[in-house]
């Protein structure tokens, strides 16, 4: 097959300096896939850092019994900015991101299928962040009451009600996360669209990098339960300024219609928040193994199954409202049956490690640790599903345990495992990776040391979300130790963020492919230019780059 | 002879009740909880067998396929793609084990929830309110708060009790995890729950349903106690307050005072609804729904500004003098 010739034009031989005014211009107006991709990764992990502060005051407060370092207000409207913004603000942030840097790179694309739809998803995200948090000045309202939100970040009906919630707060959360949601939505079309109809030649679907697919998976999910939310939070704003009785209990209204539009939404979302996770382990292991994932249709297939039967699972949160025993079991049943495709994702990572020479660098070790954390979180998810043991667990500490382990051990372990991979194609540079093993240990033993001791403070009958808590009721010791652990934590974000700050001065030049690679994004330069690809590639397996390195004995002899 | 052994035994006070303040959940004392720490103990060996198994060809794997030192780098290893008879059996195998624990979970989901009430049943109405639990027995006439009684179950004679839970505000849940996991109180709604503790003993619990500022104290306290004990407790509750002459002057205060708006005393002025039935308050164990012990120095400081040791909660500072203080808590303690 003939490939696609455009006329191009040539890279600048010397980049000029520009100006701050100038570079900021760039920025703000940009509509390219990678300068978005990029603000949208940054924006994360600032809210990250934030979060993660309120997350490590939490902790101190909880540290010892009848502490007083922060008040019952405060410390309900840390946990419920820690949630919100960790949920929308951190994880909805990265799956665009990441789908935005790399989803045209490694599928042959010069940009995303709306240039300008991505920007307006960037923005329009962003505001719906600065809005939440501009709750902190202004959330107090002509009543004077409250500051940021403190109805959690499920926002439970009737509490979010005028009735129980005061002043403007609720209306922050329920703004600023419905605005946020239309970047996401926005970002979801774009990343079907681009899927669907920009693929490099020789690029069918059966041979789009794994990672792609689970992008575009995750895109539908998005498309298909972001608005439920987004309807329930319309409701919810209907109710509390013009008087409509959706979720107002006093006047007949049902609060746990509000359960069910959120969880029709919140479910399928710890999935969609994960999957970036997921795509980004199915394309390291291959390249630190030297082996092809194992597996490809199965993994696909797995991911597509994740997908479709999350859809049915979102009442295993609402075990506890008094369904009957039939709605139980059938929740039950569902969310039991998720474990099979991720089973099979966990073996056929582990098969495709199997057999290899497992090189061992920073990011296969996050690799690495999210395979044991995730197997962890996989297996009290079933514990979880089982409604009887349910009634007990729901609502404890072994819950925030349970999706720490999914949200930290596995989604935070994979994101770091694809910052690790693919920071040398962003920035040109490569990361320190002695710096880098600091970051793993140090995060990995703090993690460990914090959410493992909570699964116990749990089974012990400590609920969640409670600002305080007596002596003697056996909860101390676990508690104390969880916050020994968030001090580690910190040094090992510490370690990050002065590798990258080292490392985009001054790191050692990566070159077009360090990692010896296999996808396209490694065939063209560290960082790529604006239009990603002179030519466009030609690719007629899943793996060009192993056919261009081999071309003795091609993938495409296999296909 | 048996009169007098009986009087004896009614004159001597009630052996304290153990209280099992280390609700463990693997130590269950009731039913509900004995089954569901059955299905735990279950889930716990199939998904431990799993652990050891699966994180045992990780770690494997990762050891034994390391690179080492002397491998040439530039020799790929075998490049597999993958194997149908492999991924089958790893497809499979667990779609088996997840229908053995649906299976389980259907049955032990219908035998807790479908359970038919046994001949000697107590019924209760357990309401949330925003940081405090009502407590109503209809058949027994009795109002009281944040401390249920229930009877203890015996071999021969069991004894169940069953809770139908409401709310009048937002979602609380109970939670007594020992006795029971948990059930939510949802306004609009009517939940149900039962409860048959072995052991008499007083067991904590929390509302495990976030509701506000005070979530966290809203703390409850099932006391299990002999049918006897229990119908002897039922039968004082009901009683009205007791007209103390001593300390006339002291109840002319309380009712003076805009107390009366949210509390009721039986057989007084005060007939508020909005915060917890005082008729008895000295027989309760705690103060602010389990916040303090109900101690004098505690009852005095929690009347004077229920602020300081619970925040944000509905009982206001009433700003009391001195003297109004001293005779609205000599008051109270009359209240037995």
């Amino acid at each position: 097959m003939a490939s696609i010739d455009y006329p191009l034009e040539r890279p600048e031989a010397a980049p000029r300096e520009f100006s701050f005014s100038e570079s900021l211009y760039k920025w703000v107006a940009t509509v390219d896939h990678k300068r978005l991709g990029l603000m949208y990764m940054v924006s994360a992990l600032v809210f990250l850092v934030i979060a993660g502060i309120m997350a490590s005051v939490m902790r101190l407060q909880l540290a010892v019994p009848n502490n007083h370092l922060v008040g019952p207000a405060t410390f309900n409207r840390l946990f419920t900015m820690h949630g919100t913004t960790m949920v929308f603000l951190v994880g909805m942030p990265i799956v665009a991101g990441m789908a935005n840097y790399l989803v045209p790179l490694m599928i042959g694309a010069r940009d995303m299928a709306f240039p300008r739809l991505n920007a307006f998803g960037f923005w329009i995200f962003l505001f719906g962040g600065v809005l939440l948090y501009y709750s902190y000045l202004g959330g107090s309202g002509l009543s004077g009451a409250g500051s940021a939100p403190d109805v959690g970040w499920f926002a439970y009906a009737p509490l979010t009600e005028k009735a129980f919630s005061h002043g403007a707060s609720t209306d922050f959360w329920a703004l600023g996360v419905l605005v946020s949601g239309f970047g996401s939505i926005a970002s979801a079309i774009n990343v079907i669209a681009t899927c669907v109809s920009l693929r490099c030649p020789g690029m069918t679907l059966a041979r789009m990098p794994v990672f792609v697919w689970v992008m575009l998976v995750d895109a539908w999910l998005v498309l298909v339960v972001l608005p439920p939310l987004s309807a329930a939070q319309i409701m919810l704003l209907l109710d509390r300024f013009l008087g409509a009785h959706f979720f107002d209990t006093q006047f007949g209204g049902s609060a746990v219609l509000w359960q069910h539009m959120f969880w029709i939404f919140g479910h399928p979302e710890v999935y969609i928040l994960i999957f970036p996770a997921f795509g980004t382990l199915s394309e390291v292991i291959p390249i630190f193994a030297r082996k092809p994932i194992f597996g490809r249709p199965a993994m696909v297939g797995a991911v597509v199954a994740i997908g479709f039967i999350s859809l049915g699972v979102w009442a295993h949160h609402m075990f506890a409202i008094g369904m009957t025993s039939w709605s139980n079991t059938f929740f039950a049943a569902a969310s039991m049956l998720v474990g099979v495709p991720t089973g099979i994702k966990i073996f056929n990572w582990t098969a495709t490690m199997y057999g290899g020479k497992i090189r061992f660098a920073v990011s296969m070790m996050f690799c690495c640790g999210f395979l044991l954390q995730f197997l962890v979180a996989g297996l009290t998810g079933i514990m979880l599903a089982i409604a009887p043991f349910d009634w007990q667990l729901h609502d404890s500490y072994f819950v925030v345990a349970h999706f720490h382990f999914t949200l930290i051990g596995g989604l935070v372990f994979g994101v770091f495992a694809g910052i690790y991979y693919w920071f040398p194609k962003v920035t040109g540079k490569m990361l320190s990776e002695t710096l880098g093993k600091w970051h793993f240990w140090l995060f990995c033993i703090g993690f460990n040391l914090t959410f493992i001791p909570l699964h116990f403070a749990g089974m012990l009958g400590m609920p969640r979300r409670i600002y305080t808590y007596a002596a003697g009721r056996g909860w101390e010791s676990w508690n104390t130790i969880a916050t020994i652990g968030v001090f580690f934590q910190i040094a090992g974000i510490a370690c990050f963020a002065w590798n990258v700050i080292q490392s985009v001065r001054s790191g050692k030049a990566a070159g077009d492919d360090p990692w010896d690679a296999w996808t396209l994004e490694w065939a063209t330069t560290s960082p790529p230019p604006e239009y990603n690809f002179e030519k466009l590639p030609v690719v007629r397996s899943s793996r060009p780059l192993w056919d261009l390195k081999h071309p003795q004995d091609p993938d495409w002899k296999y296909d | 002879m048996l009169a007098l052994a009986a009087l004896a035994w009614l004159q001597s006070p009630t052996p304290a009740l153990t209280e099992h303040r280390i609700a463990n959940i693997f130590k269950p004392l009731a039913s509900p909880a004995e089954s569901e720490y059955q299905i735990a103990l279950f889930s716990f060996v199939i998904t431990g067998a799993i652990f050891v198994a699966v994180a045992g060809l990780i770690i494997y794997t990762m050891v034994r396929f390391r690179r080492r030192r002397d491998d040439d780098t530039r020799q790929e290893p075998p490049q597999v793609y993958g194997s149908n008879q492999i991924e089958a059996a790893w497809t499979v195998i667990p779609i088996l084990i997840v229908f053995v624990l649906i299976g389980v979970t259907a049955r032990v989901v219908a035998s807790v929830e479908n359970a038919s009430p046994p001949a000697s049943t107590v019924k209760l109405t357990l309401i949330g309110h925003q940081w405090w639990w009502e407590v109503q027995y209809p058949d027994f006439g009795v109002v009281t708060a944040n401390e249920i009684h229930v009877p203890v179950s015996r071999d021969g004679a069991h004894t169940a009790t069953y809770l139908q839970l409401e709310s009048v505000d937002v979602i609380h849940s109970f939670w007594v995890p020992q006795l029971s996991g948990k059930t939510d109180l949802i306004p609009n709604r009517d939940n149900f729950l039962w409860i048959d503790p072995r052991e008499p003993g007083v067991y904590l619990g929390n509302c495990a349903e976030y509701c506000g500022t005070q979530h966290a104290n809203m703390l409850l306290r099932v006391i299990a106690e002999e049918r006897s004990d229990f119908e002897r407790w039922a039968a004082e509750q009901r009683r009205p307050a007791e007209q103390d002459g001593q300390i006339g002057e002291a109840r002319a205060t309380f009712e003076s005072l805009s107390c009366v708006n949210c509390h009721t005393v039986k057989g007084t002025a005060a007939a508020g609804k909005f915060g917890p039935d005082l008729t008895h308050l000295m027989s309760r164990q705690t103060l602010g729904a389990g916040v303090l012990a109900n101690t004098g120095a505690n009852l005095r400081a929690w009347v004077n500004d229920p602020q300081q040791s619970k925040p944000g909660c509905f009982m206001p500072s009433m700003k009391l003098t001195d003297r109004e203080l001293d005779q609205v808590v000599a008051y109270l303690q009359t209240l037995k």
